[in-house]
């Protein structure tokens, strides 16, 4: 029998603590039928694109929903390593943690990491100070991504989106097709019947997955508290830098950070719902340093996970327009 | 690890007993889809339910209100459609266009809402929501009752297998609450769905606008005795255990990290496993034993439907990606001829005799439809006479598999009675459909085994046997190459024969036009041809303008590589115009003749043919020996 810890699964992954009568061992704590129903929904996805692809790709933004989407991968191919790589669009304005964290969880869990960034932005000096969020998302992200995804050849990239984020997303298939421009059209999808994925494309075409299409970001947390899933420490509260713009919590994170006259950054208990690019991503005043305390705040929250991503709000389409771009 | 997500990962770890645990999760999940019109209420019925269990957030409101300012169609309120209808399209014309999934939960269950289109022309939408969902909420509006669009919506929801309905019966505020009213729509209802196999049906009368019987009891209903739409969502018991079904498992990857571990993933369709089991793989037949349920939280002393894991037998065998693992003592049922209900998906029409993919469970296999029995007319049920299949078209048809596969009947199981029609050329999935029952034909209809087959033959006759298949457009110089590569192959004492396409239509197709219909059937007929003849070891030269890619991929299906080479004999429109040696293209500008091939019909050019000739540049003469070159240098001819 080969070794449970082959794959380099953690030691704080090991729920395998009690064994039958017959010596099988089992979980300590079963998931919730709901939770349950969701995880193998996710797994059986994964399994029919590498059953039907010839070349995937795995897009890691390293925050909370990829977190999750690795540990469900780690769980379709068990005792195999999932069957694909790791990519990471850098766009050299991430959080210092979320990029010790993202090298800390390849080492762990032993994946092929790939990085990629848009060196031709970095040349040309692109930055969300002077460019604007939508210009800056444009160059850094999304022609990033597509300059990775066809420089590797992926005909799939696995992507950590899901349905209860936005009402352009709510629309979108779990196996989303994209043209051979990698964009989008939302009017021509296709019909998506049962669990009947169609994974078929013609060379140069290629599909976005969503394993996590039907979680919410409820979900999402609930699951990382019972399965013990590692995430980026920023989404606990902690004592940071702010300063507040366009009533927008934002960490003064290094001397990148360009102030405004009479700005003054400030310390404040703070934590992140969703991560992104620091300048453009909006912190929340919590106290939740722990899972459950998270879980309990989000019980209360009267605004969605999305409210503090400015990249969104800049057009009343914003998410569609850049979905159809080839965003992810 | 790093340090800060350890520290809170175990901080977490440390008070899992709160009152986190006190979450709808537990309660499990409902998935239902919503139908109606626009004007029944149903965006707004959608967005209550998503405000009163406060799974609309500020901001999302916010933008609301701001896109109901811009395009909102009821004045001062807050337009719910515009919630719904996510893409920019939907939003500009007002109208629901695809599906869109919307989460809430209270504390009793999580629900997954579909909500599709209304229009008959998203009917392919609709399906495709109806497909996942356990449960369907169809609204009426008071005033007008049952209309055409409720009855194509349930004969929809019953197609696609949901068994339990609620007719929110909405709009009541405008009726005054008559309950004689509300009581004429649920007898009118309830006497039209007789038949639909519905096992549970409830009729709430409600005002989505104001709430009443929404979330929360109306006092202007005093009359209505039963719960509110939430109250019995949150309960409506569904489905029986398919847990308790024999145990079916479709493969959908073979697990092979080393030589040492060979496993078959995939998720248990219904009953359940464990180790020493005994099973047989399907369609073959062969029996095996379970030996452990393998999952990364450890071997599982059993699994039950709806669980991901991988199966690892005591034996070695083979076993690949689209059999069925089930119980020994009640496998299965396995063929290749099916009747089924079919919803048409694509702007192409389904045409009997086409080639399709079909991708059932997690196997794709070649195959047909032989015949269209019916079309049914959705708004009244009735059947009519059919040839084709159009967009959102409902039929029941023979289905033809080019191999057999495990399955069941879909009223029996969702999961091995459905299937997917792909388009081979575009990929694009041109049509669902659900397997009523496997035809006999199949078991009565046997290949009688030959003792002399096709190399024995060519053995004999010193050569190998090719169908060489020229297509082009009319007047393309076709039959002229072909009459000159069969005579040279004639001079070197090659067994040959041509099969030309006029020639064919004095006998053997007399029968048929030229429709599309007629087009496909036309090739079907001399593909089997060529085949017979190429099976009896000759080396057949077929001629025929054959434009659709998708009949010579039909043309080319089940044959041995390199028996089928696609001669494509390329010359292009306005030089076959310039020839027209048969007076045809005269006789086609001169409005004769209509649906011709390159003018007013499509020819689809071979992406990949095996011979490409150029008439353009080179003689009949040099390409006739171009083809022959080409038959040594693949040893067909020495």
């Amino acid at each position: 029998m080969p070794d449970e810890r082959a794959v380099g699964w953690p030691e704080s992954q090991g729920q395998v603590l009690q064994s039958g009568a017959d010596g099988r061992a089992r979980r300590r704590a079963a998931l919730s039928p709901h939770l349950k129903r969701l995880q193998d929904e996710s797994i059986f996805i994964f399994r029919e694109v590498v059953a039907e692809l010839r070349n995937p790709v795995l897009l890691y933004s390293i925050g909370k929903d990829s977190s999750v989407l690795l540990h469900l991968a780690m769980k379709a191919f068990h005792p195999a390593r999932p069957p694909f790589p790791v990519l990471h669009i850098d766009t050299t304005w991430k959080f210092r943690e979320m990029i010790a964290f993202r090298d800390e969880t390849a080492r762990r869990l032993g994946f092929e990491l790939i990085v990629h960034t848009n060196e031709d932005g970095i040349r040309r000096g692109v930055n969300p100070f002077d460019h604007g969020s939508s210009y800056y998302t444009q160059v850094m992200k999304t022609e990033a991504l597509k300059q990775a995804l066809a420089k590797g050849g992926y005909d799939a990239a696995f992507g950590g989106a899901r349905r209860d984020e936005e009402r352009s997303r709510a629309k979108e298939r779990i196996f989303s097709f994209r043209s051979t421009a990698q964009e989008w059209d939302p009017k021509k999808q296709r019909p998506e019947l049962w669990s009947l994925y169609n994974g078929r494309i013609r060379d140069g075409e290629s599909i976005r997955v969503f394993p996590l299409s039907n979680w919410t970001e409820l979900d999402v947390w609930q699951y990382i508290l019972a399965e013990d899933i590692p995430v980026v420490p920023l989404y606990f509260a902690a004592p940071q830098p702010i300063v507040e713009r366009d009533g927008q919590l934002i960490v003064v994170h290094d001397e990148r950070m360009r102030l405004k006259p009479g700005e003054r950054p400030e310390m404040r208990m703070v934590r992140f719902r969703s991560l992104g690019c620091y300048p453009l991503t909006g912190a929340i005043e919590s106290r939740a340093d722990s899972l459950p305390a998270i879980i309990a705040e989000m019980l209360g929250f009267q605004t969605s996970e999305r409210m503090g991503r400015l990249i969104d709000r800049d057009e009343a389409t914003s998410m569609e327009r850049k979905k159809r771009e080839g965003y992810f | 690890m790093a340090d800060g997500a350890a520290a809170a990962v175990e901080a977490g770890g440390g008070q899992r007993t709160g009152n986190v645990f006190r979450l709808p999760a537990e309660a499990g999940m409902l998935r239902f889809l919503t139908c109606g019109s626009v004007d029944d209420g149903k965006s707004t019925l959608i967005g209550r339910l998503l405000f009163e269990t406060r799974a609309l957030f500020e901001d999302q409101l916010a933008a609301l209100e701001h896109d109901s300012r811009k395009y909102g169609t009821v004045g001062e309120h807050i337009d719910f459609a515009l919630l719904m209808d996510g893409l920019e399209a939907e939003r500009e014309q007002g109208i629901t266009i695809d599906v869109s999934y919307r989460f809430f939960a209270t504390d009793r269950r999580r629900f997954i809402v579909a909500d599709t289109p209304g229009h008959q022309q998203y009917t392919r939408n609709m399906a495709t929501g109806a497909s996942t969902a356990d449960l369907a909420v169809l609204l009426v509006d008071a005033r007008k009752g049952v209309v055409n669009q409720t009855r194509r919506h349930s004969f929809i929801v019953s197609l696609l297998g949901i068994r339990h309905v609620v007719l929110v019966v909405n709009k009541m505020d405008l009726i005054e609450f008559d309950a004689e009213r509300f009581r004429e729509i649920r007898e009118t209802y309830e006497n039209f769905a007789t038949g639909l196999g519905f096992e549970s049906l409830l009729a709430i009368p409600t005002s989505a606008r104001y709430g009443d019987n929404v979330t929360s009891a109306s006092e202007r209903t005093p009359w209505y005795e039963g719960p509110t739409l939430l109250a019995y969502l949150e309960t409506v018991r569904i489905e029986a255990d398919p847990a308790g079904q024999p145990f079916r498992m479709p493969v959908q990857w073979v697990n092979r990290p080393h030589l040492d571990f060979r496993g078959y993933a995939g998720t248990v369709a219904s009953g359940r496993v464990r180790p020493d089991d005994a099973i047989r793989v399907l369609p073959a037949g062969k029996a095996a034993v379970v030996s452990r349920i393998v999952t990364l939280d450890g071997e599982l002393a059993e699994a039950r439907a709806g669980d991901a894991v991988t199966l690892v037998l005591a034996e070695e065998m083979d076993v690949s990606r689209g059999d069925v693992l089930a119980a020994a003592g009640d496998a299965a049922p396995v063929a290749d001829q099916f009747a089924a209900h079919l919803v048409w998906m694509s702007e192409t029409p389904l045409i009997a005799g086409r080639s399709y993919l079909i991708k059932a469970g997690t196997k794709t296999v070649g195959g047909s439809v032989t015949a269209i029995k019916y079309r049914i007319n959705v708004d009244t049920h009735e059947h009519l006479a059919a040839k084709e299949l159009h967009l959102n078209d409902v039929g029941v048809v023979n289905l033809s598999l080019a191999s057999p596969i495990a399955f069941e009947p879909y009223a029996k199981s969702r999961d091995l009675g459905s299937f997917i029609v792909i388009d081979r050329l575009t990929n694009e999935t041109a049509g669902a459909g659900t397997i009523d029952f496997a035809l006999r034909r199949g078991t009565n209809l046997t290949w009688q085994h030959l003792d002399i087959d096709r190399s024995a033959r060519a053995a004999l006759n010193g050569q190998k046997p090719a169908i060489l298949w020229f297509t082009g457009l009319s007047g393309a110089g076709k039959s002229t190459i072909a009459n000159l590569v069969e005579r040279k192959l004639f001079a070197m004492g090659r067994h040959t024969y041509v099969l030309d396409g006029d020639n064919v239509r004095h006998g053997l197709n007399r029968d048929l036009g030229f429709t599309e219909a007629d087009r496909v059937e036309n090739i079907r007929r001399v593909a089997e041809v060529a085949k017979l003849f190429a099976d009896a070891g000759l080396i057949v030269i077929a001629s025929f303008i054959s434009p659709y890619r998708a009949d010579r991929a039909m043309a080319r299906n089940g044959l041995e590589e390199g028996v089928f080479l696609e001669v494509f004999v390329d010359t292009p429109i306005e030089e076959c115009q310039r020839r027209d040696p048969k007076g045809l293209y005269a006789k086609v500008a001169a409005g004769k003749i209509s649906n011709f091939t390159g003018v007013d019909a499509p020819y689809e050019p071979p992406e990949n043919p095996e011979i490409r000739l150029s008439t353009i540049a080179n003689s009949a003469e040099a390409l006739a020996d171009e083809v022959l070159a080409e038959l040594r240098r693949r040893g067909i001819v020495g």
